[in-house]
């Protein structure tokens, strides 16, 4: 394994700056470690639906000619990037992990991918995901799941398993994820990675294939909480082409991380919330969750027991919501402007041809979501569910606002149990939703959340996740807590956590 | 298809019905509802399109602040109150002209509502109430290939025109509208030629029925007379002319009245009208299985227009319909029975701007109301679209005052400008319109004429002065009716002295 | 809340426009009871006090300014089109009316 590999992307940022390294130099390690262990659907990682080589080492080798120019356009002009395949690229493909959606390759850019383009990092290539984001395994990919890079054989969470595993696998130092119920901060968790879901609206959302509209933010997957601030501050910023991005500065993140990581948060009011816990709760999960805890009280901060009654019924909320507005979204695909066309036999109509696809094009998951969503939503339910839900959404922001009056960030396990092995949850729908139980509250509030880890739980060795909340646009607080732990941990443990995990080897 | 229908005179003596109108007003704005595509009527296919109008995957809307200012606008000239808050809604159905699937309207929340129109009939005031009026998209055009008819009945395939997808929409629903049943097709009329020159007087919109930036569902129940309960109604889609709005009117009362004088009861469905038979067929039933699934759209934010705003653009409304015609009868000097049929041939604007272009007000209505208007009766259109523009008709007057023709040669002057022969002079040069200007030919005729008739000429020396006619008559004739009548009565009465 | 018979299933199929054969049917109808089920729970939590949220940060009025922006070339907008021609999308017939 290439040492330049293991280097963090700020490291990277150094020593380009310094001109100890290039750009296609760092890129071609990139791609020669995907090349050494991602494999695909049968074997190895498989964090990625696409690569591309030639593409990524040409921007490389811009980014190069600037810097020697003197005109990098970013601290991060030249760190490779990968870039979760529900984020619109042009000119390569996105499918959102559906079969309905093969081949397609969009004519315009998502605007965080503009962003990262024309601040000048590499793009990799588009990494695996559950069919349109929903699930929490990645085992709901059209294209076959993605390896946990700390056991083969486990899941690397979702829905942004590629994400995660790309950077735990040291096959990406950064990665753009999407989280709409826990899918950037699970999959983090899961895989000894960092994962932050902006506040709502924090980070547009033009390009981002939807899955629920209200509750999607794209956000950074790294494996340090300074690199999520330094690509926190690059794709963050009010878009006028999303009416629902917030038009206020975005900034601080980078220096909030550096002045956590000096350790010390005295007067820090933290909120640890007790519905979170309990029955399901995995108990080295627990175990490390109450030290980080404690690491806390040590660092200096005031630490409460906070309830927020209306959590528990977050679950049952999100899955009514998310069906509701994905049943829509996903009615664009039927086979008559882009995608999978699946003809009938016979002379069908343009409805049959529609049905066929949606039917041949949809997995399980997919189909289970879109009805339920379509019986939430129609006449004579709504009330009962979709508008009932809405109503709980107002609930659960008031239990956060209720909390935020008495701390200043609130802390969970980001979830219930370690990475599970592949195929254990795969046709009981509920025992997978429930992986979402602790992040799904921040997305119905649109405050946002960042998963660290914790350690490794005793029973299996496998990574725990710490999850920090804070409140909306209250962003910096995720990373001066974030960074403070991260520094913490780190020395407690005499390096990073993946130092403790197996060495890949190349696909079997 | 066995239909009975039921003679008009026997509807009304029956039957009472309830209308509801409901028009989409394609709006002028430079772009999109959503998008900053161009708002144009055709072009090139797909070439008006990008990611959000398209339905592309990740692709997200963003309200045209124009379109909100055109609604509150349409809303105040309706006396409509203007929501201080009103979010857009998704109406779920699949349908390939449709990019998303769902169209981004408005449900529960218009933008504006509970306002009121009235409309004129023969001079009746009858009050239109507005239920609301809301924004949202218009759909990309189907042509339909194959089969017989180009329909999209038996077509093989269609293809698909995404251009017109997105084109910001205002949708003006009224209440049901109670009229006495024989009023009722005239009625309907009435408010769409009005709300359409509302609507060009806000220059909000091109507002022609003929290109399909007015567009109007007409629905129409009956109940037996003294009935309270409202029948089930029919809707019949995309009448595209006033002349049609009365038909489909007309037609589907007798419609109506046939399956219930047969103890039938009329189906909940759309109907199409068919502007050459002035019928209306079946079109898809209204089943509980078309359920909309109306929900916020979470991609767009509340509307809340603020109050000063409405103000502001309540300070931007034309003068109201009805001031604006009590102010041009005083000014034009017209008497109530002209001005009444000035306003049911919608010849006022038009009247206006030729008034503009330095014709008399009187001449002016001449032409248009009764030359033009038969001509457009004639031709099944509208009379702003008879091929003659208020500006044409200010110079033929001012020819006719000249002079140069008369009255009857500027007839044969609007065929020319009609057939597209260019301008009132060049039709008059090419058709050799011009009045004969020197008196001699007219002696010559004159002399012809009296000469043939002998008995004529006494009865005009003996002091009958309206014997002339005959001699004037034959006179024009003689010349092609290129000739001064006066000057001709002039030259016989001074021969004759 | 009542459980979903296979009809109702089907129904919803009809309405989404997913073409289930009757072994999705049978597979699928049990596993939305049992979410169905869970999410009802969420019945009586809000009372009819509670107003909704669609929107988790409130923003009002966002509007763009009525300024044309580039459209899509035609060969950009066509790219993806299971079939064209006359630069138009191909679209088998289509049943029922038109809009």
């Amino acid at each position: 394994m290439s040492e330049i590999i293991t280097k963090t992307a700020a490291e990277l940022a150094d020593l380009l700056a310094a001109g100890e390294t290039t750009s296609v130099e760092v890129t071609q390690a990139h791609l020669d470690r995907i090349a050494a262990v991602d494999g695909d659907a049968a074997s190895g990682v498989h964090a990625f639906l696409h690569v591309d080589a030639e593409g990524a080492l040409a921007q490389a080798a811009e980014s190069d000619a600037r810097r020697a120019a003197g005109e990098a356009r970013h601290l991060l002009d030249g760190v490779p990037i990968a870039v979760k395949d529900v984020l619109a690229t042009q000119g390569l493909p996105t499918t959102c992990g559906s079969k309905i959606l093969e081949g397609w390759v969009p004519p315009y850019d998502a605007t965080v991918v503009g962003k990262i383009k024309a601040a000048g990092l590499p793009i990799l290539g588009k990494t695996n995901m559950d069919e349109f984001a929903m699930g929490s395994s990645t085992e709901h990919s059209a294209y076959g799941p993605t390896r946990n890079p700390w056991d083969q054989t486990r899941i690397p969470g979702g829905s942004g398993g590629g994400s995660a595993a790309a950077v735990a696998a040291f096959e990406a130092p950064l990665a753009l994820g999407t989280d709409t119920g826990g899918s950037i901060r699970q999959p983090g968790a899961v895989t000894g990675t960092v994962g932050v879901k902006p506040t709502y609206g924090g980070v547009s959302r033009y390009g981002l294939v939807a899955l629920a509209n209200s509750l999607d933010q794209v956000g950074p997957v790294t494996r340090t909480v300074l690199d999520s601030a330094l690509l926190h501050e690059l794709i963050g910023g009010h878009d006028p082409l999303d009416s629902t991005s917030v038009d206020t500065p975005v900034g601080g993140f980078v220096e909030a991380a550096r002045k956590g990581a000096a350790g010390d948060l005295s007067g820090l009011r933290v909120g640890v919330i007790k519905e979170l816990a309990g029955d399901g709760w995995q108990p080295g999960v627990m175990q490390r969750f109450a030290e980080t805890v404690d690491l806390l009280k040590e660092l200096g901060a005031e630490v409460t027991e906070v309830s927020c009654p209306t959590f528990v019924h977050a679950m049952a909320t999100y899955y009514l919501i998310l069906p509701a507005e994905c049943s829509s979204n996903l009615a664009k695909f039927d086979a008559m402007r882009y995608g999978l066309r699946v003809v009938p036999e016979g002379d069908p109509s343009a409805e049959a041809v529609m049905k066929a696809t949606r039917d041949a094009g949809f997995g399980d998951e997919v189909k289970r979501r879109i009805m339920i969503g379509t019986y939430a939503l129609s006449s004579g339910y709504y009330d009962a569910y979709y508008g009932q839900a809405q109503k709980v959404r107002t609930l659960i922001s008031r239990d956060f606002a209720a909390a935020f009056e008495d701390v200043d960030v609130l802390v969970s396990p980001t979830s219930p149990t370690t990475a599970f092995p592949l195929g254990d949850k795969l046709d009981d729908p509920l025992a997978m939703y429930l992986q979402d139980l602790a992040t799904i509250p921040a997305n119905l509030a649109g405050v946002p959340g960042i998963s660290v880890p914790a350690g490794l739980a005793d029973e299996d060795g496998l990574p725990v996740g710490f999850q920090v909340l804070a409140p909306a646009l209250a962003d910096d607080r995720l990373y001066r807590v974030g960074a403070a732990v991260e520094a913490a941990l780190t020395s407690r443990w005499g390096g990073p956590i993946l130092a403790k995990a197996p060495t890949l080897e190349g696909p079997r | 298809m066995s239909e009975t229908l039921v003679p008009f005179d026997e509807v009304i003596a029956k039957y009472d019905p309830a209308l509801g109108l409901e028009v989409h007003v394609e709006l002028n704005t430079n772009t999109k509802m959503f998008c900053g595509c161009p708002a144009l009527f055709g072009g090139e296919p797909n070439t008006h399109v990008c990611p959000t109008c398209l339905g592309l995957p990740g692709a997200m809307p963003v309200v045209n602040g124009k379109a909100v200012e055109s609604a509150i606008r349409i809303g105040l000239a309706l006396n409509c109150s203007i929501a201080e808050w009103c979010r857009f809604a998704r109406k779920n159905y699949f349908y390939p002209d449709m990019p998303k699937n769902f169209q981004t309207s408005q449900y529960d929340e218009p933008i504006a509502f509970d306002g009121w129109l009235d409309v004129e009939v023969e001079g009746e005031t009858y009050r239109i109430e507005i239920e609301r009026a809301h924004m949202e998209e218009d759909t990309g055009k189907s042509t339909h290939v194959g089969g017989a008819t180009g329909r999209i009945h038996g077509a093989d395939y269609s293809l698909v025109d995404y251009n017109r997808a997105g084109i910001p929409l205002i949708e003006i629903v009224t209440r049901p509208i109670l009229v006495p049943a024989e009023k009722a097709p005239a009625v309907a009329r009435a408010y769409v030629g009005q709300l359409r020159d509302l609507i060009l007087a806000l220059g909000v919109s091109d507002a022609r029925m003929d290109q399909g930036s007015i567009r109007a569902d007409v629905n129409l129940s009956l109940a037996p007379k003294g009935e309270t309960k409202l029948g089930t109604r029919s809707e019949t889609k995309n009448v595209n002319s006033l002349r049609s709005v009365e038909r489909a009117v007309r037609f589907e009362m007798s419609r109506h009245a046939g399956i219930l004088d047969a103890g039938g009861s009329v189906l909940q469905e759309t109907r199409h009208f068919h502007e050459d038979t002035g019928t209306t067929s079946s079109g898809r039933e209204k089943s509980d299985a078309e359920d909309y699934r109306y929900f916020p759209e979470p991609d767009l934010v509340p509307v809340a227009p603020s109050r000063e705003w409405v103000e502001e653009l309540r300070g931007t409304l034309p003068e109201n319909p009805t001031q604006r015609r009590a102010r041009l009868q005083e000014e034009y000097g017209f008497s109530d029975l002209e001005m009444r049929d000035v306003w049911a041939a919608g010849a006022l604007p038009l009247i206006e701007a030729t008034v503009a272009e330095g014709t008399a007000p009187q001449s002016a209505r001449k032409w248009w109301v009764a030359e033009l208007l038969r001509r457009a009766n004639d031709a099944g259109v509208e009379l702003a679209e008879v091929g003659v523009t208020p500006k044409q008709v200010a110079e033929v007057q001012a020819l006719v005052d000249a002079k140069t023709i008369n009255d009857k040669l500027a007839r044969q002057v609007f065929d020319g400008l009609i057939a597209g022969e260019g301008t009132a002079a060049e039709v008059i040069e090419k058709r050799g319109l011009a009045l004969v200007s020197d008196d001699g030919p007219l002696l010559a005729a004159i002399d012809e004429a009296l000469a043939a008739q002998p008995d004529i000429a006494e009865k005009i020396r003996g002091g009958n002065h309206a014997a002339a006619g005959a001699v004037i008559g034959a006179v024009m004739k003689a010349t092609r009716g290129q000739a001064d009548a006066a000057r001709v009565r002039e030259l016989i009465l001074e021969k004759l002295a | 809340m009542s459980q979903l018979t296979r009809d109702e299933v089907a129904h919803l199929a009809d309405l989404a426009r997913i073409d289930l054969d009757d072994a999705e049917l049978d597979h699928l109808a049990p596993q939305l009871n049992v979410i169905l089920e869970a999410v009802a729970s969420i019945s009586g939590v809000a009372g009819d006090d509670v107003p909704p949220t669609s929107h988790p940060i409130p923003l009002t009025n966002v509007f763009r300014e009525d300024v044309v922006r580039p459209s899509l070339s035609a060969e950009q907008a066509l790219s993806g089109a299971p079939e064209v021609e006359e630069q138009r999308f191909r679209v088998p017939r289509i049943l029922g009316d038109e809009q």
